[in-house]
């Protein structure tokens, strides 16, 4: 048994309140200037980027293709000619960082391994140690399933679940919420990038950005009832959540649009789009729209009509809540 | 305060098994060295601690440990490889790979499992009348035990930290029926008892253990919110040879607020159990402010009366504060006095106070005589006097199961 102390406390005690500290003072738009943030408040910013030729002519995304990919999204999202420019805007040096994915849909339908290997490449030339950068979800096992290998220890980046640190002893609260959240998000990282995936959910409609945060409490089977409203709003308000969420890249290589969340290959398709935002309300309100184009193409009823709409997603952006824009006037989708 | 955190290859952190239970000291830690040495004392080392059990089947909980996952015996077959559960009221409809609500319940390609069968969290030898069954088998012990999981999610639950959890979550042990049936029978237990949680969402397992038992000679009994479907509870508590059931109040708005539940099912199923001649026990928790108003105890006496008829034994127990409920005061005394008083002037015949150690309505009283029957000091019998179930000054018979 290899047992890793990860980070002293007073390291991580120091990073952390510098980073809250900055936080405080920049609010969720990390690191953009006055004019920006400004703007930023105006509207929500969701880009778009998509490559037909991602996977080539075989079926496995091309890694190199990725890379262009996300620096394009990346680019585009924070208004840079270069990439490694875009990453500094979210990241500094001696911060640890969580790439939170989702893998409950094993290789079928989780976050893409290539993506995510981009993300921790541009993540280290930003200036981010490797094994500063977790990959996570709540299960080793289910990451492994989706093709990701466990790494923990060395200096590189580290790749486990909830499973291997276990959630914290105490519950924290919000509204119809009360969990406890894993160690990975609490204790080891203190910047959070979601990497969720575009699909159906059987029961809340779709689950894409805001959802994702299921994976990182301890009884996420407790709210799932009426479509997981206001449980994911509620969630999503959560300190230590809210204030380490800087950015979410959602992976829609592949997507879904009936049958979810577990794999169907019969309602999946291949999207090879990234959608990258800073505010989660935005991007699942436009994941949502594509899930729906994609439902009236293949000649299946609205989510409203199938009395599954995800109703979560205008709760979090509700006055008790203002974790985004819903209003689709207010976002600005950009597509490269 | 940011604290370090160790990282483990191939292993869960080595967390304690024991769980926070009623009646020990509530926090982890404190229970842990309750169990070890309550264990210690009754000579119980496999299930009471698991570090002298099976140590090697601590920490590493997979989800996908074969040998906890056994088909679940109430549910239906929908479409896409959905089902919808026919356990309890609640009738999740769980798509493929997604659990229900109690999330120790899995579709896995259409075919639903239970996660816990064997899968024991929490285990301990406790007087019965720490369940609380006080006209069952008086100053006898029950073999207790639980695993991860409940349909419910009540605000003030003492023992969240099982209940509100996954399985994987928490280390277990493999215990399968016929080993509880020994351990039970070597601890001198007549009874096993499924408590701490919530035995509707391990029914499989109950009932497996229940016919165990059974064949070494051992009762069952069972702790329960009631809140399961009719045939399910028909099924499963038929094999139970008494029942408590945990009437968490005498309104629907509680129950929806408060518990994430409904009131008519647990009525419903109390009413099915005196059909089935079942020896039942009600327990009401009386909260601060919540469900505490005269009208309230009233509509609950009244109800009990009509339905149930007066000799069956209600308990009103003491909250404390716990979990999401934090913000309340311990029930006062007098609260709890009042409840009784109201419950009595309707005319029940054994209304008692629970919680509140030394008070005298934790014993029992004939109620044709009203001497004094069987006297408790905490949660022993200290007292037992009835003979052939009847009181021994007046002959009045006194309902219950007194003898092995
Ligand atoms: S037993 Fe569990 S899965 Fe079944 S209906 Fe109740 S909460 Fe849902």
């Amino acid at each position: 048994m290899n047992q890793i102390h990860i980070a002293s406390r007073r390291d991580f005690l120091k990073r952390a309140l510098t980073s809250a500290a900055l936080l405080r003072t920049t609010g969720g738009a990390w690191l953009l200037t006055a004019a920006e943030r400004g703007a930023a408040q105006a509207k929500s910013k969701v880009v778009i980027a998509q490559d037909a030729l991602l996977r080539g002519t075989g079926f496995t995304v091309d890694s190199r293709r990725m890379l262009s990919l996300v620096d394009r999204a990346m680019q585009a999202l924070f208004d840079r000619d270069n990439p490694i420019e875009a990453w500094r805007r979210l990241v500094r040096p001696g911060e640890s960082v969580g790439l939170k994915v989702n893998t409950l849909g094993g290789r079928g339908i989780s976050s893409n391994l290539q993506l995510v290997e981009a993300i921790c490449e541009r993540l280290q030339e930003a200036g981010i140690k490797a094994n500063d950068i977790v990959v996570w979800d709540r299960d080793s096992g289910e990451m492994e399933h989706a093709g990701f290998r466990v790494s923990i220890g060395g200096n590189r980046v580290q790749y486990f679940g909830t499973d291997r640190v276990d959630y914290e002893q105490d519950l924290v609260m919000h509204g119809s919420v009360g969990s406890r959240l894993s160690k990975i998000l609490t204790q080891r990282t203190n910047v959070l990038i979601n990497v969720p995936v575009l699909k159906d959910h059987d029961g809340a409609g779709v689950t894409i950005a805001l959802k994702n945060m299921y994976g990182v409490i301890h009884n996420p089977n407790k709210y799932h009832p009426n479509g997981c409203d206001p449980y994911i709003a509620d969630l999503n308000m959560l300190p230590e959540i809210r204030t380490r969420m800087r950015l979410i890249i959602c992976d829609a290589t592949t997507a879904m649009y009936e049958g979810g969340p577990a794999y169907k290959p019969e309602h999946s398709w291949k999207e090879n789009a990234l959608i990258v935002s800073q505010d989660p309300v935005a991007l699942d309100y436009t994941g949502w729209q594509i899930i729906e184009r994609k439902r009236a193409q293949m000649e299946l009823k609205t989510l409203e009509a199938e009395n599954r709409a995800p109703h979560y997603i205008a709760t979090a952006a509700d006055a008790q809540h203002r974790l985004g824009m819903n209003d689709p006037t207010r976002i600005s989708t950009v597509e490269v | 305060m940011f604290r370090d955190l160790q990282v483990l290859e191939g292993k869960s952190l080595d967390i304690s098994s024991a769980r926070s239970l009623p009646g020990c000291s509530l926090d982890r830690r404190s229970f842990l060295k309750c169990a070890v040495a309550s264990g210690a004392a009754l000579g119980l080392g496999e299930l009471a601690h698991p570090a002298a059990g099976i140590p090697s089947e601590v920490g590493q909980q997979k989800q996908d440990d074969a040998r906890f996952t056994v088909e679940a015996k109430f549910y239906q077959k929908l479409q896409n490889l959905k089902i919808k559960c026919k356990l309890c009221p609640r009738e999740c409809t769980v798509g493929d790979r997604e659990r229900g609500y109690c999330g120790v319940r899995e579709n896995r390609g259409g075919t639903y499992y239970t996660l816990v069968h064997s899968r024991v969290c929490a285990a301990h030898v406790d007087p019965v009348e720490k369940k609380p069954l006080f006209h069952y088998l008086p100053g006898t012990l029950a073999f207790s035990l639980a695993t991860a999981g409940c349909n419910v999610n009540c605000k003030f639950c003492q023992n969240w930290d099982i209940s509100q959890t996954r399985p994987e979550q928490i280390p277990a042990e493999y215990a399968p029926p016929q080993r509880v049936a020994n351990l039970a029978k070597q601890h001198g237990c007549p009874t096993i008892a499924y408590t701490y949680s919530e035995p509707v969402i391990f029914s499989e397992y109950l009932m497996d253990v229940a016919d165990a038992g059974h064949e070494a000679g051992i009762r069952s009994i069972v702790v329960s919110n009631g809140y399961i479907q009719e045939e399910a509870l028909k099924t499963a508590y038929g094999k139970m040879d008494a029942v408590k059931i945990d009437l968490k109040a005498f309104s629907e708005s509680y129950y929806r607020d408060v518990v994430t539940g409904q009131l008519k099912p647990v009525l419903d199923s109390l009413v099915t159990l005196r059909k089935m001649g079942k020896w039942t026990e009600i327990v009401y928790l009386v909260v601060p402010t919540l469900n505490d108003s005269d009208s309230e105890f009233r509509g609950l006496a009244q109800w009990v009366k009509t339905n149930l008829g007066t000799d069956v034994p209600l308990h009103f127990t003491q909250f404390h504060p716990e979990y999401l409920l934090k913000n309340l005061p311990i029930t006062p005394v007098p609260t709890l006095e009042r409840a009784k008083a109201i419950a009595d002037a309707e005319g029940l015949h054994f209304v008692y106070i629970g919680n509140v150690p030394g008070h005298p309505a934790q014993n029992t009283y004939c109620p044709k005589c009203s001497r004094l029957l069987v006297e408790r000091v905490g949660f022993t019998a200290s007292q037992m006097l009835i003979k052939k179930d009847s009181c021994p000054f007046c002959r009045h018979p006194i309902p219950g199961i007194w003898h092995t």
